[in-house]
């Protein structure tokens, strides 16, 4: 064994205490406090705990049941959970008490341990309330610095949900029209049928597209989407979704709308609309719609496919019928465009 | 390299110079403008391209943008925090200067991954040191000169800076620190003001 060194009790000024230890306190032999160190004085403020017994002012909360000075001199050396009453509000410690010679009483070193950061902030702590020795401002620092990391990491999840949820979008928009596409449709009309919510749907083709597309060429072909896009949304309802589906081939979904007369109207409007020439570059360019119409509750249990089927079916007994024309599923009310129906109904 | 350098850098450039030229440093670095992300890791050649770009299109030598980049990493209002941990090291800039050697420590401590300059401090005796730094890219000296010089501002020191070039070592800093009683460092408070 290494020789200890000093053999006797030291005599140590109280101002080596103070500087040692900051936080501790001295005890006369009855329990009585005779003395803290200068960070213990900053928390207690002006009033002070001189003279006041130990116990009173702090509550021992480990081991339990040390109320006395006896017990805690048979505690000497093991680890204590205190509690400061004095303070303006109940501060927590841990603590080490040890006997000093000749029966002098005791010496109790107080720590904040992981209440540290609170007691900082709360008493306005520097790093000369803490002994050069303490690791207290290392805690300081790595809280802070956990702070801005934590705060970096946030920012970079932040972006890349951002991200994420730029490219979800994207996935599920036609680039060139900014109308929902195929994938997003299929999603929608999933969402739907599981949840057994009524609602109407529209396949849309266009009429004499090729032809724009054939004799003015893509540019004009792209124009021509683009403003059938803004046709559709136009006469979409909040709720409403218009996908594109393929070259010339749209969507139209009317969640909650299952009147057949209304969405027929709502057809016949969307016709009329496309088969106004359109200028592009000087030229007119002219298209016309068919529509087929079908609604969720034709089905006792709607199934996706059917239901495109059977739009699909009386969007081509419109093609056959003419072109520029909305029908609806089960076959029967055959619409022409409104200008056709003026014809009619002055005649 | 921790991204968090990188990004360091690509904000010195737009807080500095305007997002705009950052854009056009990004295009000449060959790199996606929206820069770098603080936690991810980059290959060292990017930070390179980066500042070979700034300061082609500055018209500036690197070791002078670097050194304005150190400054810029304590001084600039966005980057407080940066200023707050490094002041944890030291209540006056005789203490922080000392404390440096355990800079890369203490960057490690809250990122494993961020690899700060390894640094050496000699002690010449009257306030005379020379401070040795060691790092991934070179001219990492310049950005601990501007470093230093914003940080002896903060605590109100008097320091004469001087980069002496390269020797077996590293980069080598002459630091001069002027009668320190005779200056008030800027208050520090070591909680968070923010609750």
């Amino acid at each position: 064994m290494p020789e200890r060194g000093d053999k006797i009790a030291l005599p140590v000024p109280l101002e080596a205490f103070d500087r040692l230890m900051p936080l501790h306190l001295r005890v006369n032999p009855d329990g009585r406090i005779t003395g803290y160190g200068p960070t213990l004085a900053k928390l207690l403020g002006r009033q002070g705990i001189l003279g006041h017994g130990l116990f009173e002012a702090f509550e021992v909360r480990r081991p339990a049941g040390l109320t006395s000075i006896v017990l805690l001199q048979a505690h000497a050396g093991e680890r204590l959970r205190l509690t400061l009453r004095h303070a303006p509000r109940p501060v927590a410690f841990r603590g080490l008490a040890m006997p000093l010679a000749e029966g002098a009483g005791m010496i109790l070193n107080l720590s904040f341990g992981i209440g540290v950061v609170d007691a900082v902030r709360n008493f306005a702590l520097t790093d000369g309330d803490f002994a050069a020795t303490d690791l207290a401002v290392e805690m300081m620092y790595l809280v802070e610095a956990k702070t801005a990391a934590m705060e970096t990491l946030r920012g970079f999840a932040l972006r890349m949900q951002g991200d994420k949820q730029m490219a979800e979008t994207q996935a599920l928009t036609d680039t060139l029209t900014g109308l929902r596409n195929r994938r997003a449709l299929a999603q929608l009309l999933e969402r739907l049928t599981q949840s057994e919510a009524p609602f109407g749907l529209m396949h849309i083709d266009l009429d004499y597209f090729k032809a724009v597309n054939d004799t003015f060429g893509h540019a004009a072909g792209d124009h021509v989407l683009r403003w059938v896009a803004d046709v559709l949304t136009g006469e979409a309802r909040m709720t409403d979704i218009f996908a594109r589906v393929g070259g010339d081939e749209f969507v139209g979904v009317f969640p909650d709308l299952t009147d057949v007369d209304r969405l027929t109207s709502t057809a016949r409007r969307i016709i009329e609309a496309l088969s106004r020439p359109i200028l592009f570059e000087g030229r007119m360019c002219q298209i016309s719609a068919s529509i087929g119409i079908t609604t969720s509750v034709n089905y006792a249990v709607p199934e996706i496919a059917r239901m495109q089927h059977d739009a699909d079916e009386a969007l081509y007994a419109s093609k056959r019928a003419g072109r520029g024309q909305a029908q609806a599923y089960p076959s029967g009310g055959v619409v022409r465009d409104s200008a056709a129906l003026d014809d009619r109904r002055s005649a | 390299m921790l991204g968090l350098i990188n990004r360091s850098f690509q904000f010195f450039l737009s807080d500095t110079y305007g997002v705009e030229f950052w854009e056009n440093v990004a295009k000449v670095a060959d790199i996606r403008v929206s820069g770098f992300e603080s936690m991810l890791i980059y290959d060292d050649k990017l930070i390179n391209q980066v500042i070979d770009a700034a300061s082609a299109l500055l018209r500036r030598p690197r070791e002078s943008l670097m050194e304005d980049m150190g400054t810029y990493l304590v001084s600039h209002e966005s980057l407080q925090t940066v200023r707050r941990l490094l002041r944890f090291s030291g209540v006056n800039f005789g203490e922080f200067l000392n404390s440096m050697e355990e800079l890369p420590e203490r960057g490690r401590l809250v990122l494993p991954e961020l690899e700060l300059p390894e640094m050496e401090l000699c002690d010449l005796g009257g306030g005379h040191f020379r401070l040795r730094c060691r790092a991934r890219f070179a001219g990492t000296g310049h950005i601990v000169m501007g470093l230093l010089r914003a940080m002896a501002d903060d605590y109100g020191a008097l320091v004469l800076l001087d980069h002496l070039g390269l020797d077996a070592g590293g980069e080598v800093i002459s630091v001069q620190i002027a009668d320190q009683a005779l200056y008030e460092a800027r208050p520090f408070s070591l909680g968070l003001s923010v609750g």
